[in-house]
């Protein structure tokens, strides 16, 4: 007995009086201080795309330093003003803050609230049968919390001393002394306020994806039959709610060490001649506290990119998902191992080696079932009918960009390799392919493949191929390249490295091709922003069901309602995953389909299932109760 | 199709409306999992604790004896709550209402334990805000954080105790009620392990 019952018997003892909400819904109760999943899924959407285009932009501004250090680029100066010296250089304190804001924005803004954000609420209710989330108000509440916290950092931006400039990771003693840096002052606060308030826009998220998954299926829709996206949104929230309040009480132990002259993190430290009053502290207690957090969240990031791709890859295949239950383990193994994992950030941050090598066991065993992903991706591809639609692209080049990110995690997985490659390119270049592109892929392939779902509109294809081919190129033009930079010894965040022979001269030129690539890349999203905002309003009108899936959300009106379903919810009879099934008439079962209506394609043991629920009345579920 | 559009409005209003009492169920499960995330952020304190107390050139200090009374004290409101709890489901008003207002009490009186205990700390020379001495900031913020959820339970507590002064049938108000019990329970829970815990690794 599910909670659908419930809901309908409620239905018709309150039949009578609901004549005062929703007939006259505003514009503000509609598209701001909504309570629908949808709009708030949308909303995350929205904010998250503004984001990555700040994020972008940053990234090009110190790509340009970086690949053209000589170049003349007062023509900034309109912009970004006083960080542009008198001599048409960049501020080198601002090529810090430049730097830590987009490693901030990207990981958290973008790919977690953008991503999680837009997905979970998008999708969570629609794919499992819900009319919304357990707690609309909440829900309302984790998006302008995260709305407050964007505020804050994007103020942050603009004040006199600059943003926060320590890096996305915010080490101490640079982020806990105000006097370090000009970004350890305001910006730093503003920064520390600004994720205090996403950590409760994401607890709050998470604990109702979590709510609504446990509890509000509809009939019939068991654990293992929900879609891959769910489980995937499903173990994320889980991952959140589990190291969130971690960052949370690292970045309150660092807020008194800031204000309130505790030394949780700081000792022996000599500003100018003089040594400051702390004693004791510890910088590394810090790095563990942060990291406990650090490595499930790029977890966080990537898992939902790979829910998406499960559905996405399976669906334009035409072939059921290979390996369902090794899917699910997968997921389930990397989620528990990335809670043990974390002290490989820290290999060289003067930790018991011995403790190191366990750690680094630890690291590399989870190349086990991040392998096993791969492999179902490409065992599933294998031998499909495959149907190269833009969100298929994006998937397969997720599949692409998380092998080659992923093998280079390995190399950095082994501590004495990792002595000459910490904090190089070689790092970025790992996490940019791994992370970076493979969840932005993630996310495009969702919102291409959605998209129908979300404005009713289809959204135009050889404008997403454009789009595919250009940033697939673009990424791994600009990140491949950067190994052997980092190879060579490259430093991450340094202003300039020009007063070294041979990186002025043999790899000026590697860097210069970096950026010129990095700007093609961000040109070309776009081309995806303009098909996306005139789809909206100008795209061809979606059909039911355009991709022919088999999941509930295409069972909705094309433009559902907030309630989403205008009768009753629709039972679930089977996994989502029949696709190409042999004997069937199409070439998808969608899962309102029972098994007693598809005799000629069920197994024995289906035939069995079908009989049972002939037994337990399988029309009689809803309309009885209507 | 309008037809469709009257169903689905229907529909938006009968999910509203019927919300009270589908999340009955739900709401308890996010109080858990809202607790879960409490214990994390305790989890990381504890083992910062040990991290930091294990690198050395640690300050051991004495635990004052007033935090055994505030421990005492959380016991004895934890039992109050729960004779509430039952009491609500036998839906004696009068005693849900007393037995609240007791919790209540207790809890403001474990709260002003805790207080005095700052003042022991100090007069042992522990500050929180000491350059030199990290054991001592350790334990105002550990018994702080504590506190402060402490002080989110009581928020609640009052709004326990303005609904069964409101309703007629406290029955009715039980998953409210029962939430409630949780959540101190579990701060409780949580105090005594602290309490040994700090006890345990001066
Ligand atoms: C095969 C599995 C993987 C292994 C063995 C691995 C290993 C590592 C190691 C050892 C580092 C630290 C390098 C250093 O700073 O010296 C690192 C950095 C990083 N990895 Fe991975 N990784 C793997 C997969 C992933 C995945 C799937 C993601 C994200 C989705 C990811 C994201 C990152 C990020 C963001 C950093 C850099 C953090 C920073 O310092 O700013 N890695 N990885
Ligand atoms: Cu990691």
């Amino acid at each position: 007995m599910s909670e659908i019952k419930t809901q309908n018997v409620h239905i018709d003892s309150h039949e009578e009086h609901h004549d005062d909400h929703a007939h006259h819904e505003t514009f503000i109760s509609k598209y701001i201080f909504t309570t629908d999943h949808k709009m708030i899924g949308k909303q995350f959407l929205m904010t998250g795309i503004f984001w990555a285009l700040i994020g972008g932009a940053l990234s090009l501004i110190f790509r340009i330093q970086l690949g053209f250090p000589e170049a003349d680029i007062s023509w900034m100066r309109p912009m970004l003003g006083e960080w542009i010296t008198p001599e048409g250089r960049l501020d080198p304190e601002f090529y810090l803050a430049l730097v830590t804001m987009h490693g901030t924005i990207m990981v958290f803004f973008v790919l977690t609230a953008g991503l999680s954000g837009t997905f979970s609420n998008f999708l969570i209710p629609l794919q499992i049968g819900a009319r919304d989330m357990a707690s609309g108000f909440m829900n309302m509440l984790s998006y302008w919390f995260f709305f407050a916290s964007s505020v804050v950092m994007f103020s942050s931006l603009f004040i006199e001393t600059g943003p926060a400039a320590g890096g996305w990771v915010v080490y101490p003693p640079l982020s806990a002394l105000e006097q370090a840096i000009p970004g350890s002052g305001l910006g730093m606060t503003m920064w520390l306020v600004a994720m205090a308030l996403f950590i409760v826009s994401t607890l709050l998220g998470g604990i109702n994806y979590i709510t609504t998954v446990i509890n509000l299926r509809t009939e019939g829709m068991s654990f293992s039959r929900l879609p891959l996206t769910i489980w995937a949104f499903f173990i994320t929230a889980v991952i959140g709610l589990l190291s969130f309040p971690v960052l949370f009480a690292a970045a309150l132990l660092l807020i008194f060490d800031r204000s309130f002259g505790t030394a949780f993190y700081l000792s022996d430290i000599y500003i100018g001649g003089e040594a400051l009053p702390q004693q004791g502290g510890s910088p590394v207690l810090y790095q563990h506290l942060f990291w406990f957090l650090g490595h499930p969240e790029v977890y966080i990031v990537i898992m939902p990119a790979f829910g998406i791709t499960s559905e996405v890859i399976s669906t334009n295949a035409r072939k059921p998902i290979f390996g369902y239950r090794a899917m699910v383990g997968s997921l389930l193994g990397i989620a528990f191992l990335s809670f043990i994992v974390w002290a490989h950030h820290m290999f060289v941050s003067g930790m018991d080696p011995f403790l190191g090598s366990v750690f680094m066991l630890l690291t590399l065993v989870i190349a086990v079932p991040s392998a096993v992903k791969v492999f179902n991706y490409l065992t599933t591809l294998w031998k499909g009918n495959i149907v190269f639609t833009p969100g298929m692209l994006f998937s397969i080049g997720l599949v692409s960009l998380f092998i080659s990110g992923g093998l280079t995690g390995i190399f950095l997985g082994n501590s004495a390799i990792d002595i000459q490659l910490h904090d190089t390119y070689f790092v970025v270049a790992h996490f940019h392919l791994v992370m970076g592109s493979a969840a932005f892929f993630g996310m495009m392939a969702g919102v291409y493949h959605w998209f129908p779902k979300m404005f009713g509109r289809m959204i135009n294809a050889k404008l997403g191929y454009v789009h595919f081919w250009l940033t697939f190129a673009g990424v791994y033009l600009v990140f491949f390249p950067m190994h052997y930079i980092g190879i060579a010894g490259f430093p991450r965040r340094y202003y300039t490295w020009s007063s070294f022979e041979t990186f002025s001269n043999i790899f000026q030129d590697l860097n210069a091709f970096v950026t010129i690539a990095a700007i093609i890349t961000f040109a070309a999203q776009f081309i995806f922003l303009f098909n996306f905002f005139y789809s909206i309003y100008r795209g061809r009108r979606a059909p039911q069901n355009p991709w022919h899936s088999n999941t509930l959300e295409w069972t909705t009106p094309i433009e559902p309602g907030h309630g989403n379903w205008p009768g009753a919810i629709p039972t679930v009879y089977r996994w989502p995953y029949d696709y190409s099934k042999p004997g069937a008439a199409d070439d998808y079962i969608p899962q309102t389909v029972p098994y007693s209506e598809t005799p000629e394609s069920n197994t024995d043991f289906e035939n069995e299932l079908a009989a049972l629920e002939k037994e337990s009345g399988v029309e009689e579920v809803d309309e009885t109760k209507e | 199709m309008e037809k469709e559009r009257e169903n689905m409005e229907e529909q938006l209003k009968i999910t509203r409306e019927s919300k009270g009492i589908l999340n009955m169920h739900p709401q308890k499960f996010a109080m858990w999992l809202f607790m879960l995330t409490v214990l994390m952020i305790f989890a990381a304190y504890t083992s910062a604790y040990i991290v930091r107390k294990g690198q050395g050139s640690w300050i051991p200090f004495d635990l004052p004896v007033t935090f055994l009374y505030s421990t005492g004290i959380i016991v004895l409101s934890s039992i109050f709550m729960q004779i509430g709890y039952f009491e609500a489901k036998k839906n004696n008003k009068g005693k849900v209402i007393l037995f609240t207002v007791l919790t209540l009490l207790s809890g403001i009186a474990f709260l002003v334990m805790q207080f005095k205990g700052y003042g022991r700390l100090v007069d042992m020379n522990l500050y929180f805000s000491d350059p030199n001495n990290v054991s001592g900031s350790f334990i105002y913020v550990i018994t702080g954080v504590h506190a402060a959820h402490l002080i989110s339970a009581l928020v609640f507590l009052i709004i326990v105790l303005i609904t069964a002064f409101k309703v007629e049938n406290i029955k009715d108000k039980l998953v409210r009620m029962e939430i409630c019990t949780t959540y101190w329970h579990f701060l409780g829970g949580l105090w005594i392990y602290l309490y040994l815990f700090l006890q345990l690794n001066q």
